[in-house]
């Protein structure tokens, strides 16, 4: 089969576009959270949203329509990690394994309680990005410009507290505000995400690109541009060769994205030689 | 007649344990150049934090240009430079010109979007600075002088009227940190502008400043270094010998 037929594929075409759109945005938030080391903050909310989408499921609410229960609850979660952290004097770390233990709880409950859609809620823990919906692509596209505007407007003011909190609030910068807008971002990332490379794997998909970039830019542009290059392409790449190869394409895209870390480390490591020599 | 830059009538901060301040009154007027001292843990950061609003304040009151720390706005009149160490995360992606960048947001509305002339600005600083040459490196490549420099040019790049140093030399070597202090007082002499220093060094005070701030949790002195010297009342309490090393470092 060659790269025409693959492609003439409706299904192929839907994954490769709303995949392609929300690995970009998980790629550039990814940059900010691994900077400001709430990097397991997606992993936490993923968690969530396995709890969410349980309920949405419980509601009879399947497909896109789950998402009019896990945007919310995401949303409220991921400001719950902050209060968390500011006022019950936790460090991120614990504030994010509370919010995700709690989320997986509700989760596990109500899928034992609920029993007949046990095989739905598991499709979610390891997702699947070539059952993605019309409907799911719309609302992607839709969410990807809503992410990417916002990210413009508040782009100076998160450079500013990843670099240093304490800088940015003397500079003027709400810094409590702006961390809120972020982990809301990245909480809407989560959702969409989910049918992407599924709960398990979300984490990934945030961190790796992220930390791939940040071992070759030369300036944080930079650093932006190279993740969101490195999510977009590894959703490409994943899909291709899951379809060829026959194995699960969520964990194809994250061995990819594992690839392209092992190979920007070894780009840094001859940088480094041939620079010492 | 002085223009009141920072003033604080019987400030107060404490966390649960109790205060790590108590009753410090003092103003500082423009172009005055005040060096805060005092052993450690006397509380000297947590003045400079709670004038920032960076820590609250549990009693008294604290105004910086006339406005009250708590609500305080103008963030483009200062320029703020904390101690380098804890600054630093090596692995941050950028550049010297973006780091410096970062110093007009304080000029800017929402969104803050930087211009052509702001960039030009920055290019400028870093000149003045002597860090125009390295303005492409990664800033978690430079040596911990370098560093300094950078982070004085991001303090300096919005032109401010109230520079506060918060034991900015803590990890440079005597040579760099000569130069470096150097730098700070060329800046309020050349530039009138308004300089408070942290710092753990007297004869710093004594060569650079014309006041000295002695702290050890309530205010023990504000005024001129050779009045600190000369009170027979600082000679009585840290002792003479003390008193001698402390003004003679110099």
């Amino acid at each position: 089969m060659n790269l025409i037929e693959i492609l003439s594929y409706g299904f192929i075409q839907r994954a490769l576009l709303a995949g392609t759109l929300i690995a970009v945005l998980c790629s550039v938030l990814g940059v900010f959270l691994v900077l400001r080391r709430l990097s397991l903050i997606g992993d936490g909310l993923a968690h969530v949203t396995f709890g969410s989408t349980a309920i949405a499921l419980a509601l009879q609410l399947y497909s896109a329509a789950s998402l009019l229960v896990s945007l919310p609850v995401v949303l409220l979660a991921s400001l719950g990690i902050l209060k968390l952290t500011e006022k019950a004097r936790l460090n991120g770390d614990a504030a994010i394994g509370i919010v995700s233990a709690v989320g997986i709880s509700i989760g596990i409950m109500l899928a034992s309680v609920g029993g007949g859609y046990n095989v739905d809620l598991l499709s979610y823990l390891f997702g699947n990005i070539l059952s993605i919906s019309y409907e799911e692509v719309i609302i992607a596209a839709g969410l990807f410009c809503v992410v990417m505007v916002l990210l413009w407007l508040f782009f100076h003011d998160l450079l500013a507290i990843s670099f240093n909190e304490e800088l940015a609030r003397v500079s003027g910068v709400r810094t409590n505000l702006i961390s809120a807008v972020l982990v809301m971002l990245t909480a809407l990332s989560v959702v969409l995400a989910m049918k992407l490379v599924g709960i398990m794997l979300i984490s990934s998909l945030l961190i790796l690109p992220a930390v791939s970039a940040l071992q070759l830019a030369r300036s944080f542009r930079a650093c932006i541009v190279l993740a969101a290059l490195q999510g977009g392409c590894s959703v490409v790449a994943g899909i291709f060769v899951s379809f060829l190869t026959n194995l699960p394409t969520s964990a194809m895209i994250v061995m990819i994205n594992l690839l392209f870390f092992c190979c920007s480390c070894g780009v840094r490591r001859l940088i480094t030689i041939r620079n010492i020599g | 007649m002085p223009v009141e830059i920072v003033a604080t009538e019987r400030l107060a901060c404490g966390y649960r344990e109790g205060y790590v301040l108590e009753d410090i009154s003092f103003t500082v007027n423009a172009g005055d150049y005040v060096g805060i001292v005092g052993p450690n843990g006397s509380g000297k950061s947590t003045l400079v934090q709670a004038l920032l609003g960076l820590v609250p304040i549990s009693s008294g009151s604290a105004r910086l240009f006339g406005s009250r720390c708590d609500n305080f706005s103008q963030w483009g009149r200062i320029g703020y430079l904390p101690q380098s160490l804890h600054l630093l995360n090596p692995i941050f992606p950028a550049t010297v010109a973006e780091t410096v960048a970062l110093g007009l947001l304080s000029l800017k509305r929402f969104p803050r979007r930087l211009t052509r002339q702001d960039r030009e600005t920055v290019e400028t600083t870093l000149d003045v600075l002597g860090v125009y040459d390295i303005r492409s490196k990664l800033i978690g490549e430079l040596s911990g002088g370098q560093q300094q420099r950078v982070l004085l040019a991001r303090a300096l790049v919005n032109d401010p009227e109230l520079l506060i140093l918060d034991e900015p030399t803590a990890a440079l070597d005597p040579e760099t940190r000569e130069r470096f202090y150097h730098m700070i007082a060329d800046v309020n002499r050349s530039r009138g502008v308004t300089v408070l220093l942290v710092t753990h060094d007297t004869g710093v005070i004594g060569q650079h400043a014309s006041k000295m701030l002695y702290l050890d949790k309530r205010m023990l002195f504000y005024g001129g270094f050779d009045d600190f010297c000369h009170s027979p009342e600082m000679s009585s309490l840290f002792g003479e010998h003390s008193q001698h090393l402390m003004c003679h470092r110099h």
